[in-house]
């Protein structure tokens, strides 16, 4: 599917960035983690505290492509009763306070095929809702979720990775929209970080493929790490580390403790330092 | 819904048994699944890719096994004449090994250095276990933390074997938490890993290529039937937790019309008893997507994976192999289901009338033989799957019947 032109949310993102002359910072959190009030307070903080672009986890029983972290996010928020509706509706009450920041939901393929594929693209967008990122949905089985969500829309984000070789990289290409996410390692979120020279060179490579932007993610933990990929990317991802900042203000019995979200908020603020200072 | 021609050719090239089936991973590991796929398809067309894997099935495990007269079983159900497929004659014990047999000649040819895999009661884990010894890789098993407690003698023949094995904390601990850890490691070690599954589920082209390496035991009935009765049998069956000894057993015969085939799920406490207390993935769940396939699955109305139980470990997985839920649609197998009380009864019943102490999870195939083959007349020939021994499961059936050990 050769793009018409994108104007949607993520597209308008980007190229706010790029006239800035520096990288984005995308933000992970699972919906409904540690629960929906204490989301919802992250959530509707991230655009001030730095986040260009936000990953909302659609949480999931087996989140075979997930770390510890976000494995345990997950269990965190479907214990706190998140579903696919609420996510949505944490979506609809995020756009009402902020009409421009991307929202892209990010996770795996069986709640939405629960949901029904055609309503849950209806009721995604009604929410505001611009990208969705299904990890287990390879260009294999595109028809499933890719055509129609691009037909709706809604910009479907591939995934590209180290295994991911030239052979094969257009067709990864072929019905991305939005952007690329570059996973930087073979392997899980949340674990081992990738070094910049394979980053830069990654980079380099999809570049050659798209003019689609690239996002850089898994493994980045730090503002300087997120610096690193800012120099090389269009943007850093950021979900395994502000998860675990999320994990840490919990009580023992899981609950959140005062000041959590503000806590969170001010790391997701050295991260956007890091990203916004990369390039001076 | 139109009857194809063969019930046999599946599936298409993208995995696909009707609307089942498919390649759903991440794309970290789509290059691994298509390599995967290419090379199985080249060593099919090799014949001595199956002549090794005919020479190991001979010498290592012992095949074939036996195509067995229960006669007293048949005496005392009075009804059908009954027949096990050994499969619990074979070496560790089990079905599995036939498997693991096709997919470590595979993975040799494929230049992999390392095998890991899952296992739920431990008997693929074992099998694994084995067949990496007897090719002296490392082999790393994945195991539930809940299945390890409740499985221990299967653990310890791991370890005794060679293996490394893993509990999985993550999840409910039991066997689908042992596949998705299990995948976890496959997508951080890619380059020299090969995931060795144990049953005919995952994404494309496992299902086809572990039913094929199990049709050996459908192809074994057939002949063996032959010699002893000189005709086909009337009726297979067998139990189904992924479904990869019914599918063996099932796929040589899917286009012999006269033969029927019933596959028996787990029923737990019963499949009326709500959606936590049985394991019947096809009688009481839905099509859904998980561990590379759309097949039906035990979930709830979010898209969230439900734990099953069943008394055997072996067969409490929410899901079920994808080419079992097509079959289930188009009609061509009946899928029954017996209860946890059912098959202790069953796996009482084969002890102490046949002299064989059957696993708990061909038990459940017992089970409904001791209500099908009562009301059948006495020239019907009923071939079970005798899908493995029950040595591993004494201990449980022992808790069940308040009997301490």
């Amino acid at each position: 599917m050769s793009a018409p032109k994108d104007n949607g949310r993520i597209a308008k993102r980007f190229a706010a960035l790029k006239a800035e002359g520096r990288a984005g910072l995308v933000t992970f959190i699972t919906a409904g983690d540690p629960d929906l009030e204490t989301c919802r307070a992250v959530l509707h903080g991230l655009p001030a505290a730095g986040a260009d672009l936000i990953e909302l986890g659609l949480p999931f029983s087996d989140p075979m492509a997930d770390g510890p972290a976000i494995q345990a996010a997950s269990l965190r928020a479907l214990h706190a009763g998140t579903t696919a509706r609420k996510t949505l509706d944490l979506v609809r009450g995020f756009r009402a306070t902020d009409a421009d920041t991307p929202v892209i939901l990010m996770g795996y393929y069986n709640p939405i095929h629960a949901y029904g594929v055609d309503r849950f693209l209806a009721d995604a967008i009604a929410a505001g809702v611009d990208g969705l990122i299904v990890v287990d949905l390879p260009p294999e089985e595109d028809e499933e979720l890719c055509i129609p969500a691009l037909k709706a829309g809604v910009n479907f984000i591939r995934l590209a990775t180290p295994t991911t070789d030239d052979k094969r990289l257009p067709a990864v290409l072929q019905n991305t929209s939005g952007f690329v996410y570059y996973v930087s390692i073979a392997g899980i979120t949340g674990t081992a970080s990738a070094d910049n020279a394979a980053v830069g060179a990654a980079v380099d490579r999809l570049k050659r493929h798209t003019d689609l932007p690239v996002a850089v993610g898994f493994g980045i933990k730090t503002p300087e790490q997120a610096a690193d990929v800012a120099r090389v990317a269009d943007a850093a991802v950021v979900g395994s580390a502000i998860v675990t900042r999320l994990a840490d203000g919990l009580d023992a019995e899981g609950k959140a403790r005062p000041g959590l979200a503000e806590d969170v908020l001010g790391f997701v603020r050295e991260l956007a330092g890091g990203v916004r200072g990369a390039r001076v | 819904m139109t009857r194809p021609n063969t019930y046999r050719s599946g599936p298409d090239e993208r995995g696909h048994f009707g609307i089942y089936g498919g390649r759903f991973v991440a794309e970290t590991l789509m290059p691994l699944i298509l390599e995967v796929e290419k090379a199985y398809k080249e060593a099919k067309a090799d014949p001595a890719f199956e002549g090794g894997i005919r020479e190991h099935l001979k010498q290592y495990v012992g095949r074939p096994n036996p195509l067995y007269y229960a006669e007293r079983l048949t005496e005392k159900l009075g009804g059908a004449k009954i027949y096990f497929k050994r499969e619990e004659l074979n070496h560790t014990g089990a079905h599995k090994i036939n498997n693991c047999i096709g997919q470590i000649l595979l993975a040799r040819r494929m230049g992999k250095k390392r095998i890991i895999a899952e296992t739920g009661a431990g008997q693929h884990g074992v099998a694994t276990a084995t067949v990496c010894a007897l090719f002296d890789m490392p082999c790393v098993i994945y195991m539930g933390e809940t299945d390890i407690a409740r499985q221990q003698p299967n653990v310890f023949r791991m370890k005794l074997l060679g293996a490394e094995v893993v509990p999985v904390t993550s999840g409910a601990r039991t066997l689908k938490d042992a596949m998705n850890e299990a995948l976890r490691d496959w997508v951080t070690n890619v380059s020299d890993t090969y995931y060795l599954i144990g049953t005919a589920a995952g994404p494309h082209p496992y299902p086809a290529m572990v039913r094929d390496f199990q049709s050996v035991i459908g192809d074994e009935v057939r002949v063996q039937m032959q010699e002893l009765e000189g005709r086909l049998p009337d009726s297979l069956v067998a139990c189904v937790g992924g479904g990869s000894n019914a599918i063996g057993l099932f796929h040589p015969f899917l286009d012999d019309p006269s033969v029927k085939m019933v596959a028996v799920e787990a029923a737990g406490h019963g499949i009326d008893k709500g959606p936590l207390a049985h394991a019947a993935s096809i009688t009481g769940g839905r099509p859904g997507v998980l561990h590379g396939n759309r097949t039906y699955l035990l979930q709830d109305e979010d898209g969230q994976i439900l734990e099953g139980h069943s008394i055997s470990a072996g067969l409490d997985y929410p899901g079920v192999g994808p080419e079992h839920s097509w079959l289930h649609d188009i009609g061509r197998v009946e899928y029954v289901s017996a209860t946890d009380q059912e098959t202790l009864d069953a796996f009482q019943l084969c002890a102490r009338t046949e002299g064989i102490i059957p696993a708990l999870e061909s038990a459940h195939a017992l089970a409904e033989i001791v209500k099908r083959a009562p009301k059948l007349p006495k020239d019907h020939l009923m071939v079970l799957c005798l899908s493995g021994r029950g040595d591993k499961d004494i201990f449980s059936v022992a808790q069940h019947l308040g009997v301490k050990l």
